[in-house]
Order: C-alpha cells, then structure tokens, then sequence
C-alpha cells in the first residue's frame, strides 16, 4: 500500500499482551493531508494501532515511522503527533484558554505567539468566545471542538482521533463529521481517525483501513472497499450484503459459474471477484449482492417468500427466504415503477449482470448481514 | 429553626430566667411542633417547601446544645472574673484582663504550639502524598486493604499509641539503642533530633508523635483527590509535550490541591490543639498550647483564664485557616 509522501508508515507491526495478539501484522502507509479511518469491530486493534502511533503503546515487533523518522520506541511528549482522546480528556481545573495553551507552553513559545495561536484556533473551531469557560460549563460539541484545538494548536505531522464522536448524539454527530471536515481541509493537517461506525468512516475518509480480530483486512477508498472487498468480513462489516454460498461450476474468460446451495446458478462477470479469490472449478466460493443491486419481480430463477417489510421513508427493505431458507433482504426504492412485494407473496429475485461478486470461502451465517442480530452485535 | 437554636443557646447560657424562660421554651415547642404539623396537613408542596428544614432540624438541634450552648458558655467565663483563688464560680464581669494574660504568659506555648504543628503538617504533607499517589495510581486490586491498613491504628486508642511511642523513644528503648549502635547519635544531635543523647522529651520527638498521630488524617483526603483524577489526563499531557514530572507538576498536583488544603486542615487544626503527645513525649520546655489549657482548666482551676486561652487559639486557628484558604484559591476547588 503505497502512497506518495507518507507522514505515518507502519511496517510490520505487532503488538502482543502476554499471549495475546492484540495487532497481528499492521502495514500501511498515511498520506499527507490525508484524512485516514481504522474501521472494525471493538478489540480489533484499532486503537491499540492509533496509541502506538502516538506512542503510548510501543510495538512487539516492526517500526513505526513519522516524517520518515523511526519513531517505535520514542515517547509520546518526543513524537509530533497530538490526540484527540475519547471523552477528550480536557483537564477540568484550566480555562479553553489555558487547555489549548497547554501544548505550545510545554515548548516553552513565548507567551505572545502562544496567545495569537490559540486565539487563531479558537476561531477555527468558533469557540473564540468561549475562551476563559471551563470546560465542565461547555455542551458535548464544544468541549469536543476544544479537545480539537487544543490537538491542532501544535500543529502536529498527524492528528490522531480516538472515537472523537462517539459520545455526541446522532444529530451532533452528522453535524460534526462536516465540521470535522471543514477544519481538516482548513488546516491541511492529516487526520487518522478510529470509529466502529462504518457510516462515519464512508462518510469523512479518504481511505479507510478495515481491521478485524488484530488484523487490517483491507486497505483502500470508501467506494472500493464497498464495491470490491478483500474478505467476507469486509463485505459483511461495510454497508448491508447478501452473502450466498456456493461452489464454481465452471470459470472462463466470460465469467464464472457458481451453483448456489439453493441450487441457482449465478454467474458472475469476469473481474467481478475479490483478488484472493481462486477461481478453479469446485472451489468454496460466496457471491456478494448488495440489497440495492437486487430487483424483485416475475423474472429470474431464485424464488423468494417475502416474510418482512420495512418502510424507510425513501425506500423499503423487503426481507425475504430463499427456497434453501437462507434469509435475503432487498431495497425498492419508495415512489418507483416497481412496487414493493407484500408480506406472505413468493416473488423472484434478479440483478444486473454485473452486480454478482465473488469472494473466497464461505460466510459463518450465509444471507442478509443486517438482520443477523447476532453478527450485528459482535461488530459494535 | 434558627430562632430556635437561637432560644436553646440563650436558655442554656441563663441568660433568660423564670417565667420569661418557661415561655420561651414553650414557644421553642411549639414552633418545631408547628412545622411538622404543617407539614403533615399541608398539600405536597408545602411538605417539599418544608422538607429541607425538617432535615436540617436534628443537625441543628445538636448542634445548639452541644457547639453553640457550650460555646457560648465559654465565652461568658473568658471575660468573667474570680474573687479569689478559690472562687470556683467566677461571675461576669466584662474581664478583658483574662485575654491579655492568656497572650503574656502563654506566648512561648502559642508559638510552640503553631511551630509544632506546622511542621508536622508538613511532615505528613511530604510522608502522606506519596503514600495516597501509590495507593491511587498503583495500588490495583490491593487499594482497599491498603487503604485499610492506613486505618488500622485506629483500633488502638490514641492515648495508647502515644504512650508506645514514649517506650519506644524512651533512654534505653530500642531506637536509641540502634542510633547507638550504628554510631548516628552525633548526627542526630546536629540535626537537633537527639539532645545530650535523648530522644524523648525533646521537640523532635512531640512532633514526631504529632505526625504519626494525624498521618492518616493527611493521607485520606489526598487519597480521595487522587482517586478521582483520569489517568487519561496524565496521557493526554504527555501527548502535548509534557514529560511525565511535568504532567504531575501541571494536572496531578493542581487536581489533587483540595485533597491537600482538606489534609492539612485536619492535621494542622487538631495538632495546635493536642496536649497528649506534648504531655507524654515533651518536657516542660516543648509543652504547647492544649496543655496549658488543659492545665489551666483541670489543675490550676483557673477558668476564665483556660476559656480566654481557648478563644485565643480558636481566632488564631480561624484566621490562619483564612489566610490559608485565600492562598490556596479554594473557591476553585470545592
């Protein structure tokens, strides 16, 4: 994973608690000006990766790199890197003024710039007025846009975000993923952020590094990590899949053939398929179909029992049964041509040619990922 | 409800008699009957009007019988005068003389008594702090027994464990006998702990006592303080270019200032006022304020002398607490 002039590289990572494999093998590089996610589940080692970038953790084996300066065994006061923590660890007993101060006082900057710089990042994250507050008399969103100065004061090589939303409500959150994104052009500062919520990473990032039990699964642009994931557990954790296994019949220039366990054949068109994937006769493989790829109607060969649906306002979720009761779910858009099927009706599923993609191996629970309670739960 | 404490503390001082004191009494009666009555037929909102009073009461009734009657009490005896050395009921007289003779003939002991206790509050400052930190930051899953341990002295009466310590310290008890041993006495002399080879009866050793006794006093509070700090601050001050003493000397010491001003408060108060360990580790020349006192009141039998010395020692404790308090910034911190 190469980028042009990375401020972050990580190479080899490893990072081991006792017997515990808390990163596996974490290499990849951060752009400058970037704004870069670590998306997966809790205890994926997302943060355990994001506290060995600031320092606070130091790698089993493998070498972090900033501005191209080996940096593994350096303390955090030593790397210039700032955190903005979960919960923003604002220190309770020092007015904004003095928080965001704290950083350019520890450099020992006379007092007359360190009073222009702060005042300048206030501004940039509109809390010039709030100044001499504590931060126990700020709302959630403030308090947030302080932990935010008080990081980019400094102007540090990467900025590092620990969940910085997570404790904001669902409408101050979407507000502040633009804010974020505002202040992160404004400032041209790489931000490496860590989120659980795959919305907030396709929404902000530029790239994002999927990482599961340890390891990074993926690395790459919202749209290819949704459109062309590595691993089932990509396809499954970003956005809502259908994930239907099956066994390749036959596979040439034109495409592969797989028979599904329902005993439908799909094909899937020549490039369709994750770069792991090997495409040799009687090969376990999964096809991927994304609910809004699937078109319910009279045509196609795969038989569907509409058991729910779910009105969501611009669309509704019709979820369904395949003959082999392998749970599948699709999206009619609300207000179009097609009207969605109703609860008990058999309908037949069918897609664009170049919707089915294949991945290697097959799923834990084959079907709809998002109405898998269980599976949802495990990945919050 | 203060009115009321306000009639207790007049009663109990006679400064109200016969008739008029019957009255008053039973208007006292009738008033706190009156607010539970009310209470009790009034609507919801009245009940939740009077409710902070109800609780107030039983604080404030005790508080009156036993803090403010006394008090006042003892102030009526500081100005009162007696007629001979062996009037045992001095009347009231307006004696200011009482005060002036508490401030010429006890200043040596005043003095003592502030020095003393200001350098075993101190003393406890620099031995509880690191105490209460490991106990705070690293103590894990043995920080309650710790904590316990702290406070199993207290299961011994105080008294108790100062006359240990007298056996401890005494000519042929075993810590002289190791600074024999290991030749440290000439250092211990120039250190002004030891004085012609003795360590009881000096000043070393009543504050010494002084500092073991109020120890744990010191050393909760801080603990308290501590505990409540995030470790996630300390992390978040190292990530801005603190080294880990400056991010105790900028966020763990700052946070921790009340559990301080708390401990030295409870140290330093008790200690001016102590009589045991001055009594049974000191010698005449080291005897501080609370012995005198007690003196006064329990041998000499000089009353109005004794009370004006307590007041003394209660205007000069309140206002170095103020002082104290203005310094420290307090209005931050509670």
């Amino acid at each position: 994973m190469d980028v042009g002039d990375p401020v972050v590289k990580l190479e080899n990572v490893r990072k081991q608690y006792g017997s515990f494999i808390a990163v596996h093998q974490a290499d990849f590089s951060i752009g400058r000006g970037e704004f870069f996610a670590m998306l997966g589940p809790s205890g994926c080692g997302k943060t355990t990766t994001l506290k060995m970038i600031a320092g606070f953790e130091q790698p089993t084996a493998g070498h972090v790199f900033l501005e191209g300066e080996d940096v593994s065994h350096t303390p955090p006061h030593k790397r210039n890197v700032n955190t903005v923590f979960q919960q923003y660890a604002l220190f309770p007993h020092m007015s904004v003024f003095d928080n965001v101060a704290f950083g350019p006082r520890s450099k020992k900057l006379p007092e007359a710039e360190v009073k222009t710089r702060v005042a300048e990042m206030l501004d940039v994250v509109r809390l010039g007025e709030f100044a001499q507050r504590r931060p126990a008399q700020l709302s959630g969103g403030q308090q947030q846009r302080v932990a935010l100065a008080r990081a980019l004061v400094n102007y540090p090589s990467a900025l590092l975000l620990d969940e910085p939303l997570a404790a904001l409500d669902l409408k101050l959150r979407e507000a502040m993923q633009i804010e974020l994104k505002r202040i992160q052009r404004e400032v041209g500062i790489t931000f490496v952020f860590v989120t659980h919520d795959q919305g907030e990473a396709l929404t902000m990032s530029d790239r994002i590094a999927v990482m599961s039990e340890g390891r990074v699964e993926q690395v790459g642009a919202p749209v290819d990590i949704y459109a062309r994931p590595e691993t089932l557990f990509v396809a499954g954790f970003i956005g809502s899949a259908n994930l239907l296994p099956g066994t390749i019949v036959s596979s040439d220039g034109a495409g592969t053939r797989v028979l599904l366990l329902d005993g439908t054949q799909v094909v899937v068109a020549a490039g369709n398929s994750a770069s792991s994937a090997a495409l040799s006769q009687g090969n376990q493989v999964t096809v991927m179909l994304r609910p809004e790829q699937v078109v319910l109607g009279a045509e196609g060969d795969m038989k569907v029992f509409v058991t729910d649906t779910v009105f969501q306002g611009s669309s509704v979720r019709v979820v369904g049964r395949t003959s082999n009761n392998t749970e599948v779910s699709a999206i009619v858009p609300a207000g179009s041509s097609v009207k969605a099927p109703s609860v008990g009706e058999t309908v037949s599923m069918h897609w664009h040619v170049s919707a089915p993609y294949l991945l290697e191996g097959w799923p834990e629970t084959a079907g709809s990922t998002t109405t898998n309670v269980d599976s949802i739960e495990a990945a919050l | 409800m203060v009115l009321v404490a306000i009639g207790i503390v007049a009663l109990a001082a006679e400064l109200i008699t016969g008739a008029l004191a019957v009255l008053l009494f039973g208007v006292m009666i009738a008033s706190v009957v009156g607010i539970i009555w009310v209470a009790i037929m009034g609507g919801i909102e009245t009940r939740r009007a009077l409710a902070p009073y109800g609780l107030l009461k039983p604080g404030i009734l005790w508080l009156s019988l036993f803090f403010l009657a006394p008090l006042w009490a003892m102030m009526e005896m500081s100005l009162s005068s007696k007629k001979s050395r062996f009037d045992f009921s001095p009347s009231f007289s307006w004696e200011w003389g009482n005060y002036s003779r508490a401030l010429t003939d006890f200043g040596p002991q005043f003095g003592r008594s502030f020095l003393y206790a200001g350098i075993a509050t101190i003393l406890t400052l620099l031995i509880g702090y690191p105490l209460a930190y490991v106990i705070a930051f690293r103590g894990g899953k043995y920080r309650s027994l710790l904590l316990g341990l702290i406070a199993v002295p207290f299961f011994t009466s105080y008294l108790i464990r100062t006359l240990a310590w007298q056996n401890l310290l005494s000519d042929s008890g075993p810590v002289v006998s190791v600074l024999e041993t290991m030749k440290l006495e000439n250092l211990m002399e120039w250190l002004h702990i030891m004085d012609n080879g003795r360590l009881i009866n000096t000043p070393a050793a009543v504050i010494g006592g002084l500092t073991y006794n109020f120890l744990p006093f010191m050393i909760l509070p801080i603990y308290v303080s501590l505990e409540k700090i995030d470790t996630r601050l300390v992390d978040a001050s190292m990530d801005l270019y603190t080294s880990a003493t400056g991010a105790f000397r900028r966020v763990v010491l700052p946070m921790s200032l009340p559990g301080i001003f708390a401990g030295s408060l409870l140290v330093f108060i008790p200690a001016a006022g102590d009589f045991v360990n001055a009594k049974f580790l000191g010698s005449p020349q080291t005897t501080m304020i609370g012995s005198s006192i007690q003196d006064q009141f329990l041998v000499q039998l000089n009353y109005p002398l004794a009370a004006a010395m307590s007041f003394v020692l209660m205007a000069i404790i309140t206002a170095s607490v103020l002082v104290y308090a203005k310094f420290m910034g307090t209005e931050d911190l509670t």
